[in-house]
């Protein structure tokens, strides 16, 4: 039988975990239908993401001419040339324009220690909020440990696997990848990190590393960057990336020993 | 054999059994992406024609991925029952489709079948089937499976509650799972993706998937949908482990873009079922394998040597099945629009996933899902969930509203679920049912009103875990 727990002292924790969590829970019901006002609500978050999908980068105007001028951003694109052709053909995203890959050479030093490259992936928005704290983040962190920082750049219509190519053209140690990630009902402002040790052409998943959900409500930006800067660490120390690297976090594991415990 | 016809004094020509398999394929993004399709409606037909009258043993004996470079065309061969074949071996692929579809193949002869067919023979079907086909040939099949509970029996229709967080928070995780426990969802899993594929995460959240379980009694399963080797890891250092989860491909090239392979998945599946035996559960069974699928996987990874992505995600059953899985779900409309276009495609896909897999014997369910670059919305997914119902599928996904809150895309939620029982006149595994009937969220075979008391002693739980 059911055994029910004794009653903490607590102050409600529950509504803490309530406002700590976005899902749409205990939202009532009509039947088995939502409530009208959980229905349109869900439409036009819909609609908001739909929209945002479509959104075209512009680089000066959305970064701002100071962000890109003070940490000497340039922009490229991908062999995509439109949002419909990026969206149908990932594998024009996955890789650098001609020209893309001319100015690259010209305009980056081969072999940092740490390079970040910018990408508008499904969400502009994303970009916008995230990298102008981020990337500020990255470079003081590189500098801290004596770590040579690329010249950043940024592409458009760009699809993770775009790694590879800069791989190929710079080679780095660890490559970053900082990524507009596909705009859900909650937020369009969600960013990936995807990072690779010394990427090179048909390298796969499983040589990347990801860290995903840096947004408001999910990995706050400054422990984003120490995540990076770890686990770009950890790639440099074992020579390799992708599922035999994985993040370790001392204080997590001390509330799973707690938990533990607590039985 | 040569694989030409005429259609209305056209003649059609196809170089040899790929080209036929992929051409014969309804119009998907993917297809036309490998640079395969049928490049007219005229040829696709012609490709139909020419796939009917195939006889199935021409069809086992030509693997559309040569065996010497591909392990999962070794495993396919490995495991065809060639004895439980011979019977059907004369049939062609047009025969098969009426055999399928008699009503005098009842569920147990199909059942009969599973080991006799390989999954290029399941694919070949599929391409001549009408949508309705495909729901009436799999309602015909149930696959019955069981772990801490039995899933898969005439009238039951299971959903796995998905209450992923963006930050991992485990009270947040907890909570949506008592709102989906609430509507009577859970039986097929409480199942978490993390944000973060750590070890220490993982365990957390293993941790506390188990807590709720223990402290309440639910006769369900719990899973971590990490990496089988970060799953594994977590174990050594003392994670229960009930489900051990891992997405899969129909080639050996794909699954290597995954970090698996056939050897990982089966150390794996030995290491979990030792580690039941450690402890003290009451299984009902010993099916400890989740798969998650999708057709377009391998072309994604560029891993799908010019063969379809409906013959591939068949492929993919043939590996899952060989591990005895307690759950398997195609992910149909997760993979976006380059591989399947729109709602047309994403419905027809899901109805072919889950065909196959219930012909090939899997308990097949599925998320009946979209993504925000996908020429599809809700309505979309309302459409595929009442033909997959229909259809005898054994599990839909449950999140809030719909709405992933981590993973950014939408699924079926605990509404849908309780929707779809309710037109259908279907229940929750028979265990789960009977807990939920003792905790009063079940009265009368009706759900009781969301201020119940069981709300508040399960929150209290969350209380206590979190």
């Amino acid at each position: 039988m059911m055994k029910t727990p004794a009653t903490s002292d607590n102050r409600d924790p529950l509504a803490a975990i309530r406002t700590r969590t976005p899902a749409r829970i205990f939202t009532g019901r009509s039947g088995s239908a939502y409530r009208t006002q959980t229905q349109l609500s869900l439409r036009s978050d819909h609609a908001s993401a739909r929209d945002a999908v479509q959104t075209d980068i512009d680089w000066e105007g959305d970064l701002g001419p100071d962000f890109l001028r003070a940490w000497d951003v340039f922009a490229v694109s991908s062999q995509a040339r439109s949002k419909a052709g990026y969206l149908m053909r990932p594998d024009l995203g996955r890789r650098l324009s001609e020209q893309a890959q001319a100015e690259v050479a010209s305009r980056c030093a081969v072999g940092a220690d740490l390079q970040v490259v910018i990408g508008d992936g499904l969400s502009v928005a994303a970009v916008i909020r995230q990298v102008p704290h981020l990337l500020p983040l990255l470079h003081a962190g590189a500098e801290k440990r004596g770590w040579r920082f690329g010249r950043p750049f940024a592409v458009r219509y760009c699809r993770v696997g775009v790694l590879n190519d800069i791989g190929e053209l710079l080679a780095p140690a660890v490559l970053v990848l900082l990524i507009g990630e596909r705009p859900g009902l909650l937020t369009a402002e969600s960013l990936s990190a995807y990072m690779a040790y010394q990427p090179r052409s048909g390298h796969t998943d499983a040589e990347r590393n990801l860290i995903s959900n840096i947004h408001a409500h999910g990995v706050a930006v400054g422990e984003a960057a120490d995540r990076i800067l770890c686990l770009a660490e950890r790639m440099r120390r074992a020579q390799l990336s992708g599922v035999a690297v994985k993040e370790e976090f001392g204080v997590l594991a001390q509330n799973a020993t707690s938990l533990l415990s607590d039985k | 054999m040569s694989y030409s016809t005429t259609v209305r004094g056209q003649r059609f020509s196809f170089a040899d059994l790929r080209e036929v398999f992929a051409k014969a394929n309804e119009d998907k993004s993917g297809d036309r992406l490998a640079g395969i399709a049928a490049s007219s409606e005229q040829e696709r037909v012609a490709a139909k024609l020419v796939l009917a009258d195939i006889p199935l043993s021409n069809i086992v004996a030509n693997p559309l991925i040569d065996p010497a470079q591909d392990e999962v065309s070794r495993l396919i061969l490995e495991t065809h029952d060639q004895a439980a074949f011979r019977p059907l071996a004369h049939l062609t692929v047009g025969e098969l489709r009426e055999y399928v579809l008699d009503e005098d193949q009842a569920s147990d002869r199909l059942g009969a079948l599973h080991w006799a067919i390989v999954p290029e023979v399941a694919a070949a079907v599929t391409k001549l089937m009408s949508n309705k086909d495909l729901v009436t040939a799999a309602s015909k099949i149930r696959n019955i499976t069981r772990c801490r509970n039995t899933m898969g029996q005439p009238g039951v229709l299971g959903i796995r509650v998905q209450p992923n967080h963006p930050a991992d928070d485990l009270g947040g995780i907890l909570l949506s799972a008592v709102d989906g426990l609430l509507f009577g969802c859970g039986d097929a899993v409480i199942g978490v993706n993390p944000a973060t594929d750590s070890v220490e995460t993982v365990s957390r959240i293993l941790h506390g998937l188990q807590r709720l379980i223990e402290v309440y009694d639910i006769p369900t399963q719990s899973c971590c949908l990490a990496h089988i080797s970060t799953q594994l890891d977590s174990l050594e250092r003392g994670a229960p482990v009930d489900l051990l989860f891992q997405s899969i491909a129909g080639t050996e090239a794909a699954n290597t873009s995954f970090g698996i392979n056939l050897n990982i998945l089966r150390e794996g599946r030995e290491r979990v079922l030792e580690h039941h035996q450690s402890r003290e559960v009451a299984w009902v069974g010993d099916a400890v394998m989740y798969f998650e699928t999708g057709q377009g996987s391998a072309l994604s990874a560029n891993a799908h040597h010019g063969v379809d992505q409906l013959t591939l995600e068949a492929r993919t059953y043939g590996v899952a099945r060989a591990f005895a899985p307690f759950l398997v779900n195609t992910v149909v409309g997760f993979i976006g629009p380059e591989y399947l276009y729109d709602e047309r495609q994403i419905v027809r896909a899901g109805l072919e996933d889950h065909f196959m897999g219930k012909l090939l014997g899997l308990p097949m369910g599925c998320d009946v899902c979209y993504t925000n670059h996908a020429q599809a919305d809700q309505n979309s997914a309302d459409n595929l969930l009442l033909l997959l119902t229909a259809a005898g599928c054994n599990y839909f996904m449950g999140v809030p509203c719909t709405d992933d809150v981590m993973l950014s895309y939408q699924s079926t939620s605990f509404h849908d679920a309780l929707g779809a029982r309710q037109l259908f006149g279907l229940q929750p595994a028979p265990e789960f049912l009977a807990w939920l009937e003792q905790m009063d969220i079940v009265r009368n075979g009706g759900l009781v009103t969301s201020d119940s008391s069981a709300r508040q002693r399960l929150e209290e739980g969350v209380r206590l875990i979190a």
